[in-house]
């Protein structure tokens, strides 16, 4: 199990890596481990304003679809254009290539408020 | 919760393990999509030794069954056997089940979930009948090899001869030096054979086969599989107040007498049908809706990975039955198509 050490977590199992476009976002090695095979993701339209916390993007897997809550405030300003054809990325590379949207922060210290990398994985390692 | 004797195998090869019938089993070992494909192009291994097995001996074993079941018994030579039901007085189903005859003595297969309420349904019937009965399903391991490389497979490590034993039969043999019930049967729309070993024997069984081409399999392929090729699975699409007459089952029901025979509604105000969706996946519990009329409920849904895209069974109201007839699931648009949804060889 990996755990990208720069990157913030949601409680929820999302990460959020702070880029220069954006926060972009995608879900833990965790998380898509748990869910098994990811066969379709619902991403939400650019352009869309989210509240931190907010349902933005659904996940399906073989076994159940999950609902994919914003990190942090702000725009959606991209999605991953390759989950369409090839959402098993999410399975393949969650930290990179199978990351799920971009979002242009509202109030960027709201990523303080996520876990960092160690205290994300004793959160999972408690379970 | 119960364990099989193949558990420590799962354990040490990192499957993920979820809880079935109070088992626990393999969900998948890497990816249920390549376990699933594996089943479809070459040959996947299940461990299924959670299911229920028993034994029904005596002179009335043949009238017992006749009555208990509503397929046609007395057709059955030995070393054959049938998909069937038990159906309780009211006509609803207990159970689906496959019966072998083995020639004075009949071999029952029931679904893990309902080996208890079947036993306690068996013998309630049984005082009428010269019958014994015995649940032998902690006594063995039971392994699915399935796929279209499965007779190859066997071949190389049985006497039993494929070509000469076709699909739902049943013989005494062995595999790899131990002894071994094989049947020709399966739940994944493919060929495919079910060994009865030892559970002592399991272990060396299931490495065995894996060794000649085999692909460990878990139970989240194997509910893909069986829901493309259109199979109930109890608790989703059948239930002690569903009527098999209403379902794409009802080929199990022969003109004899049987239990429940006399209660069973054929009036159908609800029918189970496929379902497939252009976008979205439907889940079990979902409504069908057709335009903002609920229509029915999804029984069973998921990802149809040999087709992909979305497929459920359902129940809906007669009505809304017909293929072709447009629908939606959670707001995702579809219609209701022929099954099996994959395949077309499978008796459903």
């Amino acid at each position: 199990m990996k755990f990208e050490p720069t990157y913030h977590y949601a409680k929820t199992h999302e990460w959020a890596k702070e880029e220069s476009e954006g926060i972009r976002v995608g879900i833990s090695d965790y998380a898509q481990d748990s869910l098994g095979d990811v066969v379709y993701v619902e991403l939400p339209a650019p352009g869309r304003q989210v509240r931190q916390g907010e349902a933005v993007a659904v996940i399906e897997s073989v076994k159940t679809a999950s609902d994919i809550y914003a990190p942090v405030s702000g725009e959606i300003v991209a999605v991953n254009p390759d989950l369409s054809a090839t959402p098993e990325l999410v399975n393949q590379d969650p930290f990179g290539a199978g990351w799920l949207f971009l979002i242009k922060a509202q109030a960027p210290e709201e990523l303080s408020q996520l876990l960092s990398a160690a205290d994300y994985q004793s959160q999972v390692e408690s379970h | 919760m119960k364990t099989t004797p193949l558990y420590p195998w799962h354990s040490q090869h990192a499957a993920k393990m979820g809880e079935f019938a109070g088992y626990a089993l393999p969900l998948w070992y890497q990816s249920a999509l390549s376990e699933h494909q594996a089943v479809r192009e070459k040959a996947g291994l299940f461990d299924v030794s959670h299911m229920g097995e028993f034994r029904i001996e005596g002179q009335g074993a043949l009238a017992f069954l006749e009555w208990a079941t509503p397929n046609r018994v007395a057709a059955l030579k030995p070393g054959r056997g049938h998909y069937s039901m038990l159906l309780n007085s009211k006509g609803g189903v207990v159970d689906d089940i496959y019966i072998f005859c083995r020639g004075e003595s009949y071999q029952m297969v029931v679904n893990a979930a309902r080996r208890e309420a079947d036993w306690e349904h068996l013998n309630s019937l049984a005082p009428d009948f010269a019958v014994t009965l015995q649940d032998v399903s902690d006594s063995r391991a039971l392994l699915a090899l399935q796929g279209p490389d499965s007779a190859r497979i066997l071949a190389s490590l049985s006497p039993l001869n494929p070509a000469s034993f076709r699909k739902n039969s049943l013989a005494e043999s062995e595999i790899l030096g131990v002894p071994a019930g094989i049947s020709r049967t399966g739940y994944t729309g493919e060929d495919g054979f079910e060994l009865t070993v030892a559970p002592a024997a399991a272990l060396a069984v299931w490495e065995g086969l894996l060794a000649a081409g085999a692909t460990p399999a878990g139970l989240a392929a194997r509910d893909s599989l069986r829901l493309e090729a259109g199979y109930a699975l109890y608790g989703h699409e059948l239930n002690e107040s569903t009527s098999p007459l209403c379902t794409p089952y009802a080929w199990v029901i022969k003109e004899k007498d049987f239990l429940g025979r006399t209660a069973l509604d054929s009036t159908c105000p609800q029918k189970l049908v496929g379902i497939q969706l252009s976008k979205g996946i439907p889940r079990a519990g979902m409504a069908v809706t057709v335009g903002e009329k609920t229509v029915g409920q999804v029984s069973s849904g998921g990802f149809a990975p040999s087709l992909g895209y979305g497929v459920a069974l359902a129940w809906l109201e007669a009505e809304y039955c017909d293929l072709g007839t447009s629908l939606s699931v959670a707001g995702k648009p579809g219609q209701v198509v022929a099954l099996p949804f994959y395949g077309g060889k499978n008796e459903i």
